[in-house]
């Protein structure tokens, strides 16, 4: 029973149909990995105990009543706190949210509800979702459990470590530019970004509008696919997600991948990129090669400008989105005497939004203003359709693309956090695909020199995280990258 | 781009936001930076390229107009306001 925390969804569910353990001895075992480790990783700010230990006695009692359970039935797992859970505080890792309970629970950890999960707690992110480090959590940081001198990425990075150190069997996060992506290269978990529209974002606080979506974090691929068969789906409260089929993303995941032609596009490996996470994704792309697929290099001319598409668009949407903050309805009430209601909003939201959520604003209040939005972002949703070409382009070519996660693997708390543009620029592989819209996935393929994680980046047109689980569940099958835990 | 201390107060009233006179500096120097990054933009010839505002082609997403409360009651929302209530009602400063 030592090792339980290590055991994944689908083993779990074996082994709580068997009677080997019941959800409260999963339950009591997550707790205590969380209380032994979360003293150095800092993952968790609120923790449910009452409520985990009831959602677990629903579920034992159903497997002592001989009833069948669902895969996710059971199954303790974590949440970014960008998720509303209603009755559960819900903060964005903000001052401005501090104390905000939601009077109703998002789509996404509905579905999970109705899927039976165990909730032990709410996971820190950058705040709002807005950084590549968990560092702008108005918390203090997530840290990374390979190496706790280490970020575990970001925005995600509190679920990442979490799944990452054992403490959950699973996470959702949410991915605008690479915070699903990104923080799971980095700490060296599965987190599967999705089809922009494939899983609703009601009541999850928004950043992008148009960017924005919700994914699984695991251990392997298997376990990202059980994830997204409980949430993945149109939703009546989110009308940006499409009429589209959703399939059982477990059926494919024994198929493998002879003949599957993989595009290795050339931009992905420039300058900028570490040798070492070169090597590791090269390597990867080597076994497929070695399972049967067809390699061929391609070209994404438009990668280089990616992240300036991001930095015009993202913050102008952001800065609209946040424009809710005031301090009336939710959120924080400034400290001492305000002189009238103008000044009411900007000490609520001086005081409530940190430095990175302000500087997001101002930018993005600047590129919409008169005289300046056609210039900045407008042109930047011209280039963001120059983007899109390159992938409908390269995608006739191929059936998935492979390229690094990150440029580098995790970087050392307080490294990059006096500088913003060096930060933004952590994200340069993962926004040109999220530009377009396109699922993409982070699996553990190598490790630095230092022993940090290095992510494989598989992305696939609109509507295929089947294939690229599938792509994914192959490489697990043939290496043991995915299998290595931190000695935490 | 060179975003003065002038323009910083501007656009963070704009965003009602209040900011320190330290914040007023920093900002001046990290929007600069930001902005001089994104004109990278400007060497692309857009010219008849359609802007994007979204990517999967959803056009009028409509429903039925009918109220429903399932999800949470009226009193349950404005408890999250950190203002007092009066008949149901949050009490702001005086609007004019």
């Amino acid at each position: 029973m030592t090792d339980l925390h290590w055991l994944t969804i689908a083993e779990v569910h074996e082994g709580l149909k068997a009677k080997k353990f019941s959800s409260k001895d999963l339950v009591d075992s997550s707790y205590a990995r969380i209380k032994a480790t979360d003293g150095k990783l800092h993952n968790f700010l609120t923790l449910t105990e009452d409520h985990a230990y009831a959602r677990a006695a629903l579920a034992d009692k159903k497997i002592a009543a001989g009833e069948e359970i669902l895969p996710l039935e059971g199954v303790p797992a974590g949440m970014k706190d960008l998720f509303n859970t209603r009755g559960i505080r819900s903060t964005c890792s903000s001052k401005m949210l501090e104390n905000f309970v939601p009077p109703y629970e998002s789509t996404a950890t509905q579905r999970l509800l109705d899927n039976g999960y165990v909730l032990l707690g709410k996971n820190n992110l950058d705040q709002f979702a807005c950084g590549a480090s968990t560092e702008t959590s108005a918390f203090g940081p997530s840290l990374n459990p390979w190496n706790p001198e280490y970020v575990p990425g970001g925005s995600s990075g509190g679920s990442t470590s979490a799944v990452a150190a054992g403490q959950v069997y699973f996470a959702l996060g949410t991915d605008t530019g690479g915070s699903i992506r990104q923080p799971a290269s980095l700490s060296g978990c599965v987190g599967l970004k999705v089809t922009y529209g494939r899983v609703s974002r009601f009541g999850v606080t928004a950043m992008a509008s148009s960017w924005d979506t919700v994914g699984p974090f695991a251990r392997t691929a298997q376990d990202a696919a059980i994830i997204m068969n409980a949430i993945a789906g149109p939703d009546k409260f989110d009308s940006t997600t499409p009429q589209v089929e959703v399939p059982d993303y477990t059926a494919n995941l024994a198929k493998g991948v002879k003949g599957l032609r993989i595009g290795v596009p050339k931009e992905y490996f420039a300058e900028g990129v570490e040798q070492e996470v070169r090597d590791a994704v090269m390597a990867a792309v080597k076994e497929y090669e070695k399972m049967g697929a067809i390699i061929s290099e391609i070209s994404l001319p438009m990668t280089k400008y990616g992240v300036a598409v991001y930095y015009v668009t993202m913050p102008g949407e952001l800065s609209t989105n946040l424009s809710r903050y005031d301090g009336i309805r939710f959120g924080h009430k400034p400290d001492g005497e305000v002189a009238d209601l103008i000044d009411y909003y900007k000490r609520s939201r001086g005081e409530g939004f940190g430095s990175e959520i302000k500087r997001r604003i101002m930018v993005g209040t600047f590129v919409l203003s008169a005289g300046y939005a056609d210039a900045y972002y407008k042109q930047a949703q011209r280039a963001r359709t120059l983007i899109i070409q390159d992938f409908d382009r390269a995608f006739k070519e191929v059936d998935v693309m492979m390229a690094p996660t990150s440029p580098t693997p995790a970087f050392k708390v307080g490294e990059k956090a006096a500088n913003p543009l060096a930060m933004y620029l952590a994200d340069a592989l993962t926004i040109p695909p999220s530009a377009a819209g396109i699922p993409g996935i982070s699996i553990p393929c190598g490790f630095s020199s230092k022993g940090l994680p290095i992510g494989l980046q598989i992305m696939g047109p609109m509507w295929s995280e089947s294939l690229i689980l599938q792509t994914a569940a192959a490489f697990e099958q043939v290496t043991d990258w995915g299998k290595m835990r931190p000695k935490i | 781009m060179q975003l003065t201390v002038e323009q910083v107060r501007k656009i963070a009233h704009l965003a009602r936001l209040h900011l320190t006179d330290e914040e007023v500096e920093l900002f001046a120097g990290q929007l600069t930076n930001i902005l001089d990054y994104v004109d990278v933009l400007k060497e692309l010839d857009t010219t008849g390229v359609p802007e994007t505002n979204q990517v999967t082609g959803l056009t009028n997403v409509l429903r039925e107009d009918v109220v429903a409360q399932d999800l949470c009651k009226p009193d349950e929302l404005l408890e999250c306001s950190p203002l007092p209530k009066d008949k149901h009602q949050i009490k702001t400063k005086r609007v004019i």
